[in-house]
């Protein structure tokens, strides 16, 4: 498998740009997540990547061979993707076996085969069902053995996993990456949902309005967004105005710990839900005080609304499910790690 | 085509006398005989339709898809057939009351078909939420199950009143004069060009009365289902006590629509003084009528695929234009197409009057629709995200189409040269007007010796008929029951 970049990639329908100026690098054997809201052209890019589409300008490369910008594009038949669509799209007609050979020469069938069968954890007697007999998951698992077979130079999932049901889809989604890696793919795997994006990719490339406006790891990502907006879409954030006295950032929630960047006076900090550390108010209690006004239990952990005192500012704190204070209680509050500063 | 032809005429031949040709008392007997006709039919046909499938899909009827090709199979009896059978067994059907009912018993299909499909596919967690909400059997079904067959309903009924608009043979039996009946002798007895014509744009108004009634009660309502989930099991009414009477009414109305000519049909065979086998005859009527019917399907087909196409992947002005046009072209009765290509062809392509190419072409123009119709949702079940992702697993156009493609619309294919090949086998009318003089298929067979009341010798022709129409009839039944099931 080879490495993949993008390079000034822009397209427009009827006057509107979709893509602009696009760049994108993934590395060799290595799974690129694509996240961002329905509508930022997540899913153009890809077709312009499988070959489905031509962009209006820009270069894609598989490795050293230019597939789109110089001369002529090459076709998709001919350029080696495999392509996973939203709900796998298998053909309805064939079985499992069929499907999976589809992209194959004939002698080469049925060694790779049981190999990809045993790739995706599917036993062989799956290779004579139809799809409709599968689940939604063991579908997408058949798309994509349908996608390696071929042993293609890249391999794009659009929405993989979206049509599955909540139980399925992480489950689904961790045997898939795990076949990625077997097979030593490089891919690109476009996606809405960030603990998607975060928990399966090597990378992850923030998309808004036709830009990549962040790459990083999934922990530079979370740890250090660059902007506020990307800092909301990958998790839980309270977005606090704040006067920066050196390290220390007056807020809210008291005087919060930051790391230094060299600015001062007024600037917004970004502390995550758990940051956030709650101790049953007393007599003695000095701190920030907060009233607990919702929780939201979810069995191994809560996330609870706090109204801030004296401000009633509004801020969410994400603590151990059996640790939850009673609604309505009195909470001291205080930051725990560092909290993350943006300049305006 | 044909429309713009009635409409140039009616324009030449100048207002004054089109006006004297249309306002005639007979005009006016005419026109309140086809307008009750169609209404009388289609009310009937909707109720029945819709009664037989309530019972086959929605109650532990016994034996509910023996019921189901039962009741889709009176499409394999042309009207012409089952009035037949009704007449040479008593007179009492002449007029309207005995009309209404032979053609409803002929086209009460129509609406039993697509009102059954429904039914089937309808989620039933539409209903319980109906009962939870207190709502009894009789208000859910008015409220909720009747609003979503609406379109389904419509649809069929829509079919049945072109159909009655465009009846010839059977009307002609029953002596019920109607507007295409009326036409046809206006032609056949004067070669009254001008006065036929005239009589045909007032049908083409009637047609089109019912096309824009249909899109105007249609509305802009949606029936899609949402959310996600394959649905359930539609709910079954268990009927207790009511199946014996459940079933005699089933009972009846097969025996009616399919028992009432298998036996006057019999009958004639056996004990008709005119009774006679002259297989050379029957056997080249048969392959004319099976050569005509599949060269009509495979020409019709020709036709279709390139309309179908535009008008699923590239869809735009131009091409939705193209495809409703077809449509407007299944409202034409057959007359009034073949009349148009009778003057067209004697004023413009001498030549080709009385050709075959001229009733193949005729037969185009009338079964396009249905053709279009049954390809477009082929096509639609080979969505071209499955054609991107062939092609990114390194198959070209040409291997696509032949892995893909066409696969996945051979059923909807096979559909369409059913519908095509039925509807050819037996097509009365424009064969009647266009077929080279001494052509006999068995339709036109069956109709001259009936008409000549020789009953015992049509006999045989409308049974080779229908066993010709059995086969394309049973595909088609199975094919409603698979698309739902998908």
């Amino acid at each position: 498998m080879s490495s993949l970049s993008v390079q000034g990639v822009s397209k427009g329908f009827a006057g509107t740009a979709v893509l602009d100026g696009l760049d994108l690098t993934v590395p060799q054997q290595s799974i690129t997540a694509i996240l961002g809201p329905s509508g930022c052209g997540k899913t153009t890019l890809l077709r312009i990547i499988a070959g489905f589409l031509e962009p209006d300008s820009g270069t894609v490369r598989f490795g050293e061979r230019v597939v789109v910008g110089d001369g002529r594009p090459v076709p998709a038949q001919q350029r080696r993707v495999g392509y996973v669509p939203q709900e796998g799209a298998l053909f309805p007609h064939l079985t499992v076996a069929a499907n999976i050979t589809f992209g194959l020469r004939r002698n080469r069938r049925q060694a790779r085969l049981s190999e990809m069968l045993e790739l995706i954890e599917l036993p062989a007697r799956a290779g004579e069902m139809y799809p409709h007999e599968l689940s939604g998951g063991q579908q997408q698992r058949v798309a994509l053995a349908r996608a390696l077979a071929p042993e293609p130079a890249v391999v794009l999932l659009d929405e993989p996993f979206s049509s599955l049901d909540a139980a399925l889809r992480e489950g689904t989604g961790r045997s898939v990456v795990r076949a990625l890696r077997t097979a030593g793919a490089t891919a690109v795997l476009v996606t809405h949902d960030q603990s998607e994006a975060l928990s399966l990719a090597d990378q992850v490339g923030v998309m808004r309005d036709g830009r990549l406006i962040q790459v990083g790891t999934p922990t530079e990502l979370y740890g250090f967004p660059v902007d506020p907006e990307v800092a909301e879409f990958v998790g839980g954030a309270a977005l606090l105005s704040a006067t920066l006295e050196g390290t220390v950032a007056h807020c809210s929630l008291g005087d919060v710990a930051v790391s230094a960047n060299g600015a001062s006076g007024q600037v917004q900090i970004l502390v995550r839900p758990e940051q956030i550390v709650l101790q049953p108010w007393r007599a003695a209690s000095t701190g920030i005080g907060a009233e607990v006004a919702e929780v939201s239990f979810y069995g191994h952990d809560a996330a609870v609304h706090l109204d801030l005192e004296p401000s009633g500012t509004r801020v969410v704190a994400r603590v151990t499910g059996s640790e939850a204070p009673p609604v309505g209680s009195r909470v001291e509050v205080s930051v725990s790690s560092l909290a993350r500063v943006f300049t305006p | 085509m044909p429309l713009g032809f009635v409409v140039v005429y009616s324009v030449i031949i100048g207002p004054s006398e089109a006006w004297d040709l249309l306002v005639r008392p007979r005009v006016g007997e005419l026109l309140s005989n086809t307008v009750r006709l169609v209404v009388g039919g289609v009310i009937a046909s909707a109720v029945l339709g819709t009664a037989c499938a309530w019972l086959v899909e929605r109650t532990d009827v016994p034996l509910p898809r023996l019921w189901h090709v039962l009741l889709a199979a009176p499409l394999a009896v042309p009207a012409f057939v089952n009035s037949f059978g009704w007449i040479s067994l008593t007179h009492a059907v002449e007029g309207f009351a005995g009309a209404v009912m032979v053609v409803t018993l002929s086209y009460f299909p129509l609406v039993y078909l697509p009102v059954a499909a429904t039914l089937r596919g309808l989620d039933p967690a539409l209903e319980e939420a109906s009962y939870s909400l207190g709502f009894g059997a009789v208000s859910t079904f008015a409220r909720v199950v009747l609003p979503q067959l609406r379109p389904a309903l419509l649809g069929g009924s829509l079919l049945v009143g072109l159909h009655l608009l465009a009846e010839f043979g059977a009307l002609q039996m029953l002596r019920f004069p109607t507007f295409t009946t009326a036409i046809y002798d206006q032609y056949r007895s004067s070669f009254n060009g001008q006065a036929a014509n005239m009589l045909a744009s007032v049908l083409v108004l009637c047609c089109l009365v019912l096309l824009v009634g249909e899109l105007r009660l249609r509305g802009q309502q949606r029936y899609a289902r949402l959310g996600r989930g394959t649905p359930r099991v539609a709910l079954q009414r268990t009927l207790g006590g009511w199946t014996l009477p459940s079933l005699g009414a089933l009972a009846l109305v097969v025996g009616l629509a399919l028992g009432v000519p298998a036996y006057s049909l019999v009958r004639w065979l056996v004990i008709g003084s005119s009774t006679e086998f002259p297989l050379d005859e029957l056997t080249s009527a048969a392959t004319t009528s099976i050569g005509l019917a599949a060269a009509g399907a495979a020409l019709t087909m020709g036709f279709a695929l390139p309309i179908a196409w535009l008008a699923v992947r590239h869809r735009g002005p131009l091409s939705s234009v193209l495809e409703r046009s077809t449509y407007v072209a299944n409202a034409l009765p057959g007359i009034v197409v073949a009349l148009a290509l009778v003057t067209v062809s004697i004023k413009v392509v001498q030549p080709l009057y009385q050709t075959y190419v001229l009733l193949l072409a005729a037969y185009a123009v009338l079964f396009l629709p249905r053709a279009v119709v049954s390809l477009r949702a082929a096509l639609e079940q080979a969505p071209p995200l499955l054609e991107d992702v062939s092609r990114s697993l390194g198959q070209s156009g040409l291997a696509t189409a032949r892995r893909v493609t066409l696969p996945l619309m051979l059923p909807g294919v096979g559909a369409g040269v059913a519908l095509v090949f039925l509807a050819v086998v037996t097509e009365l009318t424009a064969t009647l007007l266009l077929a080279p003089i001494g052509t006999s298929t068995l339709a036109t067979e069956f109709w001259s010796n009936s008409y000549a009341v020789k009953y015992g010798a049509a006999a045989p022709y409308a049974i080779l008929m229908v066993a010709i129409s059995i086969p394309a009839t049973f595909l088609l039944s199975r094919q409603t029951r698979r698309t739902v099931e998908r």
